[in-house]
């Protein structure tokens, strides 16, 4: 991948996070360049979403320390939220907002007025086909059309590092399609991070994946390399390899 | 000051986009009518006064006011949508003052709506505005004072039920705190925190407001009552938002 001179978009060192007894990421490092789309992989409870919501800055971590643009999320976090765009796990929007209010709203929040304001929510809507729902409520739209309202959401201040968490959940096969070439599209002048079951999907949009189970990473490759890692080449068994308890003698 | 507008518009918006503001300002309404007419013998009295409406302010707003707080950010929680307001480019005094805003912007507007009840006393006598006045302002200060606790205490948990009937509980302390039941009962037992609860009733503070008094020493009380517990909701929401 084309190194950039520039340092990391997304810098992670030893971020870990504790539950009581219970350790749901343990000392995860690694670095997102610009041009990049990380592939965030791992089973249910892995510790997938507790690392992107420290990284967002929602959790705060029992360790470690986690950077976006340079702007540390603990101690700098407004600043690196405003670059950061994040689809938090299953895209929440407040039901009761057309999804034009929806996004005025979080325009505002992000300091855009005006003509720039409108500019930016017809192109966040045009980008993810919501210009057929512009004024319905978000709480009478499907599934796949709530998951592009938080999209839209997070692609509004076209921000420089974008954290998106399941962003093709629920989608048909047609919309998962568009999603992908979206993120192909932007993947040059971005770091993007994306977490998702879906093994298909690391091949047709990822550049890295990093497989993590346990809270721990236990794979950090491109998805061709990972793909040798098991005879048979299916990016599915060497997953399931990796992420099960008790590794079957391959 | 921006972001917190902005929160607090998104919030009041909410309100009147569900039944929640039309239900709350009816029933507020009603109940103030009836408490005020029937309970309060209102024309009886034969005074030219809003003391029988003023009176039962705090108790309508004990019942009403958790109503609108325990959604505040329980529902935020239980939707998901404050994991989405939090990583938005803002920090967290904001939201919790944001929101408390909101609220307390919805209840100035309930109460202005009973701008009947100062029609009717001045169509029927003479009454001192002044104190009419600033009874109103002693209304939205313990409106104010109510709303500061529930929203804190709808931050500590997921269940509206529980935020409700906590807020209620707590709310209904600082109403009492000055009542015989209370102070008779510390002053034989612990005679100094008769004072203390004496001083930190909301129901007390509210009526110097009444009577026409406002005074410093009772601004200063319902300020800090409110900043403690936008304080107290900040660190809730901190300690609390993730779980």
């Amino acid at each position: 991948m084309p190194a950039d001179s520039h340092a990391p978009l997304i810098e992670i060192e030893g971020l870990t996070k504790r539950f009581g007894a219970f350790t749901a990421v343990d000392n995860v490092s690694f670095t997102v360049a610009r041009g990049e789309v990380l592939g965030f992989l791992g089973p249910n409870g892995a510790g997938k979403s507790t690392t992107m919501r420290m990284l967002a800055g929602f959790m705060t971590p029992t360790a470690g320390t986690a950077r976006i643009c340079g702007h540390d999320v603990q101690a700098d976090s407004v600043a690196a939220r405003r670059t950061l765009g994040f689809l938090p796990e299953g895209a929440p929007t407040y039901p009761e907002m057309t999804v034009e209010a929806f996004l005025a709203f979080v325009a505002a929040i992000r300091g855009y007025g005006g003509k720039e304001a409108a500019r930016r929510i017809a192109r966040a809507i045009e980008l993810t086909t919501l210009a057929g729902v512009r004024l319905q409520p978000v709480e009478t739209l499907s599934k796949g059309f709530k998951r592009r309202v938080g999209l839209a959401q997070a692609l509004l201040h076209d921000p420089a590092v974008l954290v998106l968490d399941e962003p093709t959940d629920g989608l048909d096969p047609n919309q998962k399609h568009e999603v992908r070439s979206l993120i192909q599209q932007m993947a040059p002048q971005k770091a993007i991070v994306i977490s998702t079951h879906i093994l298909e999907e690391v091949g047709a949009v990822c550049t890295r994946a990093i497989i993590i189970a346990n809270g721990r990473i236990v794979a950090d490759a491109t998805p061709a390399e990972l793909e040798k890692l098991h005879p048979s080449g299916k990016l599915d068994d060497v997953f399931r390899a990796m992420t099960l308890p008790a590794p079957k003698a391959a | 000051m921006r972001n917190t507008l902005i929160v607090a518009r998104r919030e009041l918006g909410g309100y009147f986009a569900t039944p929640v503001a039309v239900v709350f300002i009816v029933i507020f309404l009603a109940l103030q009518g009836v408490l005020t007419f029937n309970l309060g013998n209102f024309f009886d009295r034969n005074q030219a006064d809003l003391a029988p409406f003023f009176n039962f302010v705090p108790w309508v707003f004990l019942l009403l006011v958790p109503a609108i707080t325990m959604r505040l950010w329980a529902e935020e929680r239980r939707l998901g949508t404050i994991e989405l307001l939090l990583t938005l480019p803002i920090t967290q005094g904001q939201a919790v003052v944001g929101k408390f805003l909101a609220a307390w912007a919805f209840c100035a507007i309930a109460l202005l709506l009973t701008f009947p009840f100062v029609v009717t006393v001045n169509y029927l006598g003479k009454p001192d505005n002044g104190v009419i006045a600033t009874g109103y302002l002693g209304a939205l200060l313990v409106a104010g004072a109510f709303l500061s606790v529930g929203s804190a205490l709808s931050a500590a948990t997921k269940n509206q039920v529980i935020a409700f009937v906590l807020t209620v509980a707590v709310c209904f302390l600082f109403a009492v705190a000055s009542y015989p039941v209370v102070t008779d009962f510390l002053s034989k037992t612990m005679p100094t925190l008769a004072e203390v609860a004496r001083r930190l009733s909301v129901t007390e503070r509210f009526q110097g407001f009444t009577r026409g008094i406002v005074s410093l020493r009772d601004l200063i009380y319902f300020a800090s009552f409110i900043g403690f517990w936008l304080y107290l909701n900040t660190v809730i929401v901190e300690h609390r938002k993730a779980d």
